[in-house]
């Protein structure tokens, strides 16, 4: 029997979809010999290496996966819907290895400090080298969410991130928060530093008036006997999901239409194999690859899943591979395609784990990190307080580093209630470790920090949870944005995701009593979208609330009672 | 040529330019502005009511007709619509955004010949269908598009 890879592929899927626990490919077996990095033979004539939304981590640290990742309708107990012992039943990988560690939250603690930290620039760039030894050619993509998430990027307007790309030796990219620098921003790095060496590409960014393209959809790359088309997808919903002044005058969208024209005019051009560069986040990229036919793969990133292999989906024209890279500089994707003939005949895809203490720091990288972070360096160094517990914040409802981050504003604010943003991004702590000003800013260094307060009834606080929530778990992934539920502190209440806008929410209390719809509630948030919002940044009340207390306690966590969704295999044993 | 366009769009606009951009479709020479103005349609505040007062006592639903607009709008204050109808001797097209104080944003004729495409922009409060109304040959063909309306933030 002669399987190709992707038949092989189709296999592996049925069997595990039929839930068979499944000895798991190459670079499994490769990590558990230990030679985790080692490529072996080539699987192809074309490599292509993928990370996305690294956020800015330039440091190794450390990246708690979510226990807590619901699917609701198609996507239930599919990946990346997925968390702890389900995903590693449906990959096979062995509990209590590294690889377990990488990919989950199971143990988290005791894990992290066996296997130590993850990701960083100086690491990364040593294996990116390895990569390239092994396969020469190879090229680099970065799915975008790399100038955002540190204070060096945004006191820096991202300049660290985009020197460290250089030198890392990104060529093609696309992107999300390098929005939130502002259009201009954008441009002028687009046109000056990553001229004639980092392409950014975005097929769905159009100028709002005339519906010009801002930047080139795809670029068409030679490799020995192989012409490979590479189609960028910036992050459809930045208008929305972050403030839209940043970006007044473009317009963003999936744009799926207009997507196979592109497909279609890049295989008119000569493209043997067409990728798919794209921020959509994992559940839009499995119904756009449903819809859209011509694409071999599509390499994505935005809801930061740490997928190991790819799901492949069926469309008119036959099936595209859909991947995810997870976040934080946590791995890096290795894409190795057969293109003969005309066409792709065998993918073989591996998703690396970067484990600092398993590459050497590349010197050059260190250098320059070093020289980006020299002006900053103390205050980035100081100590606020000391950590009794773990702090993370991955997850679909609350993260201890955001209840922190609640308590923090319902201290300091005069509020009842307090609101702090689903995002995904930003690093975890270990207990006992000291929370710097680092620290802080890793988990809020946004263009957009301030604390607002504001008079909201009972009516207009369910109106906006329901709204917020529906974001997340709207059946139809093209509806979703990608982000976590709100964080919420003060009030408690009840959350079914599997039901429709209006009724997911319920039981709204406040100090065990009933919010009332016509009664006026004082509500703390951050990050508000609003054009000309102002108020102290975040990271100045975190701060202050960290030198008072000295001491964090393990935060316990201020998350709804979720309902309907009992025996979801993206919904870990709250312990 | 681009900065062109943008400058002419701003004194045109200045000068009180037409709200309505039909891209591609023909507007019937006069009768457009001459056509009376089917005030109880507009003034419908049920998007049932709008329907019935454009004449259509049935709607049969087609693949024939495309409502281009985003899943989820970027703003809600000018939602970009745009909707193409292949059915035969398309006479007129009109777009209802269901849950508007009323729904009637937009009706079009369409002259004889004319590509039946229209574009325009829609004031949006809250998520709703977006349903487009299309005339062929005296009967009344319809197909329907949800558009979210959302707070935003969160990403």
């Amino acid at each position: 029997m002669n399987l190709s890879r992707r038949e092989f592929l189709q296999i592996l899927a049925i069997a595990a979809a039929q839930g068979m626990p499944l000895a798991s490919g190459r670079a499994m077996a490769a990590a558990r010999s230990g030679n985790l990095y080692e490529l072996g033979k080539p699987q192809g004539n074309v490599t292509l290496m993928h990370f996305t939304d690294c956020h800015a981590q330039l440091l190794p640290g450390y990246f708690r996966e979510p226990d807590v990742n619901i699917g609701v309708g198609d996507a239930r107990g599919r990946p990346p819907h997925l968390v702890g012992d389900a995903l590693l039943r449906h990959f096979g990988i062995r509990p209590g290895t590294r690889e377990a560690h990488a990919y989950t939250h199971l143990d988290y603690v005791a894990a992290a400090r066996t296997f130590g930290k993850i990701g960083g620039f100086a690491h990364l760039a040593t294996l990116v080298r390895q990569i390239r030894a092994q396969r020469p050619g190879a090229l680099l993509l970065d799915g975008g969410d790399n100038w955002q998430g540190s204070a060096t990027a945004l006191w820096s307007q991202g300049q660290d991130m985009i020197d460290a790309s250089k030198l890392l030796g990104v060529d093609i990219m696309t992107g999300h928060w390098e929005f939130t620098y502002g259009a201009k921003r954008v441009q002028e790095v687009v046109s000056k530093d990553f001229k004639g060496q980092i392409e950014f590409l975005a097929q769905n960014i159009r100028t709002a008036d005339f519906d010009d393209p801002v930047f080139p959809s795809y670029t068409l790359r030679e490799f020995s006997g192989a012409r490979v088309a590479v189609i960028g997808q910036a992050f459809p919903y930045t208008p929305i999901a972050n403030p839209r002044h940043f970006v007044a005058d473009w317009t963003f969208g999936i744009q799926e239409e207009r997507l196979q024209r592109v497909i279609e005019e890049v295989r008119n051009k000569g493209a043997h194999a067409v990728v798919l560069l794209s921020h959509n986040g994992m559940d839009t990229d499995l119904k756009l690859a449903s819809r859209v036919s011509g694409l071999d793969v599509i390499l994505g990133g935005h809801t930061h899943d740490a997928i190991p292999r790819p799901v492949p989906v069926k469309n008119r024209g036959g099936q595209t591979l859909v991947t995810n890279a997870g976040s934080n500089g946590k791995f890096l994707g290795v894409l190795e395609l057969d293109v003969r003939g005309g066409g792709v005949k065998s993918v073989n895809y591996r998703l690396l784990p970067v484990f600092a203490n398993l590459l050497d720091a590349d010197t050059g990288m260190a250098e320059l990190i070093k020289k980006h972070r020299a002006p900053y360096e103390t205050r980035l160094g100081e100590t606020l307080a000391v950590s009794e517990g773990l702090l993370f914040r991955r997850g679909n409802f609350n993260g201890s580093f955001d209840q922190l981050i609640l308590d923090a504003l319902l201290a300091t604010q005069d509020a009842e209630i307090a609101f702090s943003p689903g995002f995904r991004w930003g690093t975890s702590i270990l207990p006992g470790a000291p929370i710097t000003t680092e620290d802080v800013m890793n988990m809020t260094a946004i263009t957009y920090p301030f604390v607002t307060t504001s008079n909201i009834t009972g009516e207009n606080l369910k109106n906006l949870l329901e709204d917020i929530c529906d974001n997340l778990f709207n059946p139809d992934p093209y509806y979703q944005q990608g982000g976590d539920m709100v964080r919420v502190g003060g009030l408690q209440y009840a959350c079914d995701p599997t039901q429709k806008i209006g009724s997911r929410i319920s039981d709204m209390r406040l100090k065990g009593k009933n919010i009332e719809a016509t009664v006026t509630y004082k509500l703390a948030s951050w990050a508000p979208v609003a054009e000309g919002a102002s108020g102290e940044p975040v990271w100045d009340v975190v701060t202050r609330y960290l030198r008072d207390r000295k001491v964090i306690k393990p935060p316990v966590l201020n998350r709804p009672r979720v309902t309907g969704v009992a025996g979801n295999p993206g919904l870990a044993a709250i312990r | 040529m681009k900065d062109l366009r943008r400058n002419f769009l701003k004194l045109a606009g200045g000068a009180g330019a037409m709200a309505v951009t039909v891209a591609a479709g023909l507007l019937k020479p006069g009768s457009a502005w001459a056509a009376p103005w089917n005030k109880t349609a507009f003034e419908s505040k049920a998007s049932a009511d709008a329907i019935k007062n454009l004449g259509a006592a049935e709607l049969v639903e087609s693949k024939d007709i495309t409502i281009t607009a985003p899943d989820i709008a970027e703003n809600g204050a000018i939602v970009p619509v745009a909707v193409t109808s292949k059915i035969p001797n398309t006479q007129n097209i009109s777009i209802i955004a269901e849950k508007n104080p009323f729904p009637l944003a937009a009706s079009f004729d369409i002259s004889a010949g004319g590509d039946a495409y229209v574009s325009t922009r829609v004031k949006m409060g809250q998520t709703s269908d977006v349903r487009a109304v299309v005339k062929a040959g005296g009967k009344f063909y319809t197909a329907v598009k949800e558009v979210k309306v959302t707070v935003g933030g969160c990403g």
